[in-house]
């Protein structure tokens, strides 16, 4: 949608009003692998970010959501309740889903992260992204990536199959305007494809 | 979040070497992080635990080992859990959301902090967070309490469901610190609250969880964890009951019962076991045992509800163990 206007609504938000903070990541590799390294100031991470090999140096008490948000400017990961409780943060670290609001980027060296960025194959939907779509899997949108990247995991785990099995590995993910039927089905087409 | 000093230990040794104050373990983060945000917890030191050889699930000779640095999915998830102590693998899946399993710790779930609202909110008193400022639970929004085991101090609910199945189990874990090694029953590792409820553990400064043991109990493959909340999933529990159960015919020989959701501390209860050994294997036994499961209990404004409902879900789990072979 923003693409044809050539420019992101982020990019817009930015340019009109203060938000001048353009933070280039700092290329600045540090050994994660250094034992017993101590500092109160800033940490060397160097993680895969949508396959992309990405050093940074962060501040502790940086969590890995707002490193992507407003360092790497991925700004598909929402910040809903930054307290580890409504999902809409969700990504894979490793393959493996978690609420990155909890996540402190500096213990991240090594680690391989996917955003909903990173999702699909070119300008090819991942089959999860399609099917929400036909499926009406959202209505406001805010919680959507969270819930697909969650979606992505219950689906390479296995083990949801039946509408309430799904809706059970799913309860991690709130969608205030109660699109959840529209969920449930989107995951169920996407599951069905993959078999 | 305040500022901290991160570090990195390579080593266990390295870790619990200078036990400074103000030192915290990260593991999973999920308690931490939180409560870092909230100002709740303000170490002035953070040991970024996760790369600590603190792992693996296997059979030892005091019982099961599980690495305390195990996520919660994997131990859920893992094969001699599932076949042998079911009521783990229940407790674990009944807890928290997927993304949370992932990440969250077994030593980390035993040690995480109360859901009180007040303990969480920096602007109000609450001595378990701020000793001697008061508790405003007492006479406030206290549905979700505990009715077992407060205190005038402090009647802040244990949350962990992993905690009491383990706590039915017997199991121990084990702790390092520069001195060594100890091992410390469950059972006796959580703190009544008293008068100190900031004192929430037997640890000592800059001890770390290494281990979590559980014995060998063969007839614990016969054993269920059942959570009644408000909603279905992803909610902690309003009561919660972990029951193993040895039959010998249709008598009851043995039986193992703790409970979530009621007390300060998983809430083991000997004489609701001691109530059942002996008797048939039938809901009038399990319905007059589970009277002793409320002695003693402290009801506060909001929560009179919670010792029936206690006692009919320490009877559900009874009656859903019959249902099991």
């Amino acid at each position: 949608m923003t693409e044809s206007y050539g420019i992101s609504r982020r990019e817009l938000l930015g340019r009109s009003g203060t938000v001048a903070a353009v933070a280039a990541t700092v290329p600045l590799a540090v050994a994660d692998t250094a034992p017993a390294r101590a500092t109160t100031g800033e940490v060397g991470v160097r993680m895969t970010v949508n396959g992309s090999v990405t050093p940074l140096t962060v501040d502790p008490r940086e969590t890995l959501l707002d490193v992507l948000r407003e360092r790497l400017h991925l700004t598909g990961t929402k910040k809903g309740c930054d307290r580890g409780q409504c999902g809409a943060c969700t990504v894979h670290v490793d393959g493996e889903r978690v609420v990155s609001c909890l996540t402190l980027a500096a213990t991240l060296g090594g680690s391989r992260v996917t955003t909903i960025e990173g999702l699909a194959r070119g300008d090819r939907l991942h089959p999860l992204q399609q099917a929400f779509i036909d499926h009406d899997g959202f209505q406001c949108g805010f919680c959507t990536s969270g819930q697909i990247m969650s979606a992505a995991a219950v689906l390479a785990d296995g083990r949801a199959r039946t509408d309430d099995e799904v809706r059970e590995q799913m309860s991690g993910n709130l969608c205030r305007c109660g699109a959840y039927p529209g969920i449930v089905a989107a995951i169920q087409q996407a599951r069905k494809e993959a078999s | 979040m305040r500022e901290f000093r991160f570090e990195r230990p390579g080593t266990v040794a390295d870790a619990v070497r200078r036990p400074a104050p103000g030192t915290a373990f990260l593991a999973g983060g999920t308690t931490l992080v939180d409560l870092m945000k909230l100002e709740v917890m303000t170490p002035a030191r953070v040991l970024d635990i996760n790369r600590l050889p603190l792992r693996g699930i296997d059979q030892t000779r005091d019982g099961l080992r599980i690495g305390a640095l195990e996520r919660m999915r994997d131990v859920a998830a893992h094969d001699l859990v599932r076949r042998r102590y079911p009521m783990l693998a229940q407790a674990l899946e009944a807890s928290a959301s997927g993304q949370l399993r992932n990440m969250a710790s077994i030593g980390g779930n035993l040690l995480q902090r109360t859901r009180c609202g007040y303990f969480r909110d920096v602007s109000v008193p609450c001595n378990k967070r701020a000793p001697g400022s008061g508790c405003p639970a007492i006479e406030g929004e206290n549905r979700m309490h505990a009715v077992l085991g407060a205190s005038d101090a402090c009647v802040a609910t244990h949350p962990s469901d992993l905690a009491v199945a383990l706590v039915a189990l017997d199991a121990t874990v084990r702790l390092r610190s520069r001195a060594g090694t100890r091992d410390v029953a469950l059972r006796d590792f959580h703190l009544l609250p008293g008068t100190t409820p900031e004192r929430e553990h037997d640890l000592r400064p800059g001890e770390l969880v290494t281990d979590v043991i559980v014995p060998d109990l063969g007839w614990a493959s016969r054993s269920v964890y059942v959570k009644i909340r408000d909603r279905q999933s992803y909610e902690f529990a309003l009561a919660s009951a972990a029951v193993a159960v040895r039959r010998d015919g249709d008598t009851i020989a043995e039986a193992r019962v703790a409970v979530g959701g009621m007390g300060t501390r998983p809430w083991r209860l000997p004489a609701v076991e001691a109530a059942l050994a002996g008797r048939p294997a039938a809901e009038a036994s399990y319905t007059a045992a589970a009277e002793h499961a409320t002695d003693g209990v402290r009801p506060l404004r909001h929560n009179a509800f919670k010792p029936a409902l206690m006692r009919r879900t320490l009877v559900r789990a009874l009656l859903e163990l019959e249902r099991i072979r």
